[in-house]
């Protein structure tokens, strides 16, 4: 077989039988290991297990911010759980679904049985400057981040080009935020739980022009936690197990300036169409996507790379009203990054978290009409590494 | 403060005139440089001096720095367009950031990039101004 | 008299001067200390940006004296900058300049320092260098970033810029070196100690026993070493901390407006110190026509004088054009007020 070329091998199919998550804001009283020991609690109790075999931690910055390396064992030792293998998982802002998904290739792989994913991120325990050049970090130290760039001006730096090259205006992109902001309303975990006006949006104070404040997701505290387990015992923990359709992780160059084509995501397009692959669908099957709105320019680029709408296009969807929760395909259906928070590290397990509560029928007040297919992508610093899964609540394999 | 010595000396020709590689197969100018080209995927080099002339591509303006950058701020950066080819992302410098538009023709130069503290290393290397005339 | 000849004739093969772009308004500084009703020495000064330092004003300049000189950089045989700033106290400034020009490692390098005369001694040193066959070709760099104590009289005057000389041999040059010569003394007028921010002056002192003294003396001996009047000169440049000092001592030495104006840039820049009498000459060579005679004195306290008698060869035509003139970077103008001025120059306490 060539390499690439496997699309499911020897695996085993795996399920999510437990979920759990923390409201993500600031948590001063709480660091970084006792936010991952609250997810990860929340989810055990809802798989109804003691045990796991194995634990994956999805973080970025602990080194930088907290000035912890070594978190596996932190937390396994924490959650009472000494012994077990438990490992680190890092990938700047995908780090939450690049570690879902070592954890996916640790029970499909047959290594272990019972798996947790822990995505967290304390970001509160340092200023502002500090923690904008460990964000930073995420680009290429040598070649971005050495001119003073940070994380927003990247994006800023896209978003800008992206509207030149489309002829778009900033209201192109105001439904975004709207969008998000009226999901988050009614998300208890959410950071933001009030919903802005089109208004709002254009008023905003300029963060990195042509970025302004509800362009860009907000930082902060999170953790986010799923337990795993091969889809043929789901059943013996849950009764509203979900199964992994696709999982896909691809990469593009660290820097923005060495892409072929700056306004494209290949990675986000490459992971897709692998998942797609995977899970024998197509974009036309995604019932809602959970995409990684840390700025709404890389919404719009995630629906185009994701096949959802055609290069230049991506804005049509948020203008036209099918993102929403009665839309052909709803995003961000409980805030998303920009409304429920950017806890960096944890912010693909939210997305996880999210789309299950959502294929399980607990979304709330947010719920949508009985959707089966999820799908959820979570993009590493500027476009570097896009890990990209699709979730249904169909068991049946 | 004495950290980051090598990591910013070994850089020194890229960084203070813009040297980069040629690829020996496929010609493509190639900054920065690396061992394998990115378009061929071949072993890159030998060296190749770019002109410092390009155009902006894209720009922003940073006025929440990151550490190290404080005290710059507010700051223009950009993707530069160099008129060999590659895409690169350098500061802006002797402009008013309102005045940047994309397409403006621009020139590098050398100028201070980051001083590590009061008693640390002054990091020098390239930014990109507007394209001053020659009489 | 010892004035100095090069056995092989020797010349300035590429130059350009640098000039940052921001101005402070001397009105502006009075605003602040005397409510705008003082004098001011001069009408503006050129200040350095945020991210602008010696370094940085001597690479540009002497980048580009390399795109007049149309030279392989790796033929420079020294690197030298003259400055009472550089940005390091120990190491040095002339390294970063070969190594961003392109002339390491086979060259030779070296920081120079006589208050603002630093840029003229290693012009001199060079033309050593050159003529004794040591090496083809010196690079000779004056810059500064000078500070001034706010609310002293140098606050007015103390200004960035810089500019770069390429000596080679007279058959290649634009400017061949006549001769040069050099006034000095024991003469405290003006000095800083190591620690301190800002420099300390004699006030009057800087002037009759210092200024005048050393650069009167210097123009009178060469010219009269050569047989030369200032009818012989098109051009005079004379070290300028103001527009007071250099006007006066040119008048004195019997030069008309016509011969120092163009030479004359403190009024629109400011004392660029280590820069000052080169920025001069580079504005001369900027519109220099074969034939012409220029002189050139600085003055660096502490003090002493370097005067250099040039005569401008066919070699100038078409060279000007290849960078931008001195006079353009002058047009090159960003006003700023005392508030960012300020901040550029690091007169905000930020920690």
């Amino acid at each position: 077989m060539q390499g690439g070329e496997i699309i499911r091998g020897l695996m085993r199919d795996v399920s999510i039988i437990g979920i759990g998550q923390t409201p993500v804001g600031e948590h001063w009283s709480r660091s970084l290991r006792h936010l991952a020991y609250d997810a990860l609690s929340l989810a055990m109790r809802d798989a109804g297990t003691d045990r796991v075999d194995a634990l994956y931690l999805g973080n970025m910055l602990s080194g930088e911010i907290s000035g912890q390396a070594h978190l596996g064992a932190l937390v396994a030792d924490f959650a009472g759980m000494r012994g077990i293998e438990a490992v680190k998982v890092e990938a700047a802002c995908a780090s939450g679904a690049a570690a879902f998904r070592q954890g996916l290739m640790g029970v499909a792989g047959g290594y272990q049985d019972v798996v947790a994913v822990v995505g967290v991120e304390k970001m509160t325990d340092d200023v502002g400057s500090k923690v904008t050049a460990g964000l930073a970090s995420a680009a290429d130290a040598d070649y971005e981040t050495v001119h003073g760039v940070t994380f927003v001006a990247l994006n800023a730096l896209i978003m800008r080009r992206y509207m030149y090259e489309y002829g778009l205006s900033k209201e192109d992109f105001a439904n975004f935020s709207v969008n998000a902001h009226a999901n988050g309303a009614n998300n208890p975990n959410a950071m933001f739980q009030r919903a802005i006006s089109q208004d709002t949006f254009m008023k905003a104070g300029v963060v990195a022009d042509p970025i302004t404040l509800f362009d860009a997701s907000p930082m902060a505290d999170g953790a986010a936690a799923v337990i795993l387990c091969p889809t043929e015992l789901a059943r013996e923990f849950s009764d509203n197990a979900v199964r992994i359709l696709g999982s896909a992780a691809a990469t593009d160059s660290l820097a923005v300036h060495d892409r072929k084509n700056p306004l494209w995501l290949q990675a986000a397009e490459t992971s897709a169409q692998k998942a797609y692959k995977q899970a024998h669908i197509g974009p036309q099957d995604i019932d809602f996507f959970e995409l990684h709105d840390a700025f709404t320019i890389m919404a719009a680029l995630s629906l185009e790379a994701c096949g959802f709408a055609e290069p230049g296009q991506g804005t049509r969807l948020a203008v036209d009203g099918e993102i929403a929760l009665d839309g052909r395909l709803p995003i961000a259906t409980m805030g998303g990054l920009k409304a429920r928070g950017h806890p960096v590290g944890a912010t693909g397990m939210y997305q996880i978290v999210e789309a299950a509560l959502q294929l399980r029928g607990q979304a709330g007040k947010n719920q949508l009409a009985g959707p089966r297919i999820g799908m959820t992508q979570n993009i590493g610093g500027s476009g570097a590494t896009i890990v990209t899964h699709i979730l249904t609540n169909n068991l049946n394999q | 403060m004495t950290v980051e010595i090598a990591r910013h000396w070994r850089l020194n020709a890229q960084r203070y005139s813009l040297v980069g590689e040629e690829c020996p197969t496929c010609h493509d100018k190639i900054f920065p440089p690396r061992d394998v080209c990115p378009h061929c995927a071949e072993a890159a080099g030998p060296d190749f001096h770019f002109s410092g002339k390009g155009e902006v591509f894209s720009h922003t303006a940073i006025y929440n720095a990151p550490e190290g950058f404080e005290t710059q701020a507010p700051y223009t950066v950009a993707l530069v367009k160099l008129k060999e080819g590659p895409l690169i992302t350098a500061q802006l410098t002797d402009v008013q950031n309102d005045d940047v538009q994309i397409g403006m023709p621009v020139e590098m130069v050398t100028r201070k990039l980051a001083e590590q503290g009061d008693e640390g290393l002054i990091l020098y290397g390239y930014k990109f101004r507007p394209q001053l005339a020659a009489a | 008299m010892a004035i100095m000849k090069p056995i092989k004739p020797v010349g300035i093969v590429g130059y350009c001067s640098y000039i940052p772009r921001y101005r402070i308004p001397a009105k502006a500084i009075s605003q602040v200390w005397t409510d705008g009703k003082g004098g001011t020495p001069i009408t503006e000064k050129a200040v350095a940006g945020l991210d602008e330092d010696t370094v940085t004003i001597a690479l540009e300049a002497a980048r580009n004296a390399l795109l007049r000189a149309q030279i392989n950089p790796q033929r420079i045989g020294a690197v030298w900058v003259g400055s009472e700033s550089h940005p390091y106290a120990v190491k040095p400034t002339s390294t970063i300049v070969a190594e961003a020009i392109g002339a390491v490692p086979h060259t030779q390098a070296g920081d120079w320092e006589f208050a603002c005369k630093a840029g003229t001694e290693a012009m001199q040193a060079g033309i050593g260098f050159v003529a004794s066959g040591m090496q083809r070709y010196v690079l000779a760099v004056g810059a500064d970033t000078a500070q001034g104590r706010p609310g002293d009289a140098l606050e007015y005057t103390a200004a960035s810029g810089g500019a770069a000389c390429l000596i080679g041999p007279a058959a290649e040059s634009i400017a061949t070196f006549e001769a040069t010569f050099s006034f000095v003394t024991d003469t405290p007028d003006f000095w800083r100690r190591p620690h301190a921010h800002y420099p300390s002056h004699g006030q009057r002192f800087t002037g009759e026993p210092a200024y005048f003294e050393h650069v009167l003396s210097a123009a009178k001996t060469i010219m009269s070493e050569l047989g030369r009047t200032p009818k012989d000169y098109q051009h005079v440049i004379l070290h300028q901390p103001n527009a007071k000092f250099p006007r006066r001592a040119a008048k004195m030495l019997g030069f008309e407006k016509a011969q120092w104006e163009t030479g004359l840039l403190s009024p629109v820049v400011g004392n660029t110190y280590s820069g000052a009498a080169m920025l001069g000459l580079t504005a001369a060579l900027d519109i220099a026509r074969p034939g012409d005679r220029i002189l050139c004195v600085s003055f660096g306290s502490g003090a002493g004088s370097d005067a250099f008698s040039l005569l401008v060869s066919d070699g100038i035509e078409g060279v000007a054009r290849r960078a931008p003139t001195t006079q353009a970077y002058i047009s090159r103008r960003r006003e700023i007020d005392y508030a960012r001025y300020a901040r550029y120059r690091g007169k905000l306490l930020l920690a």
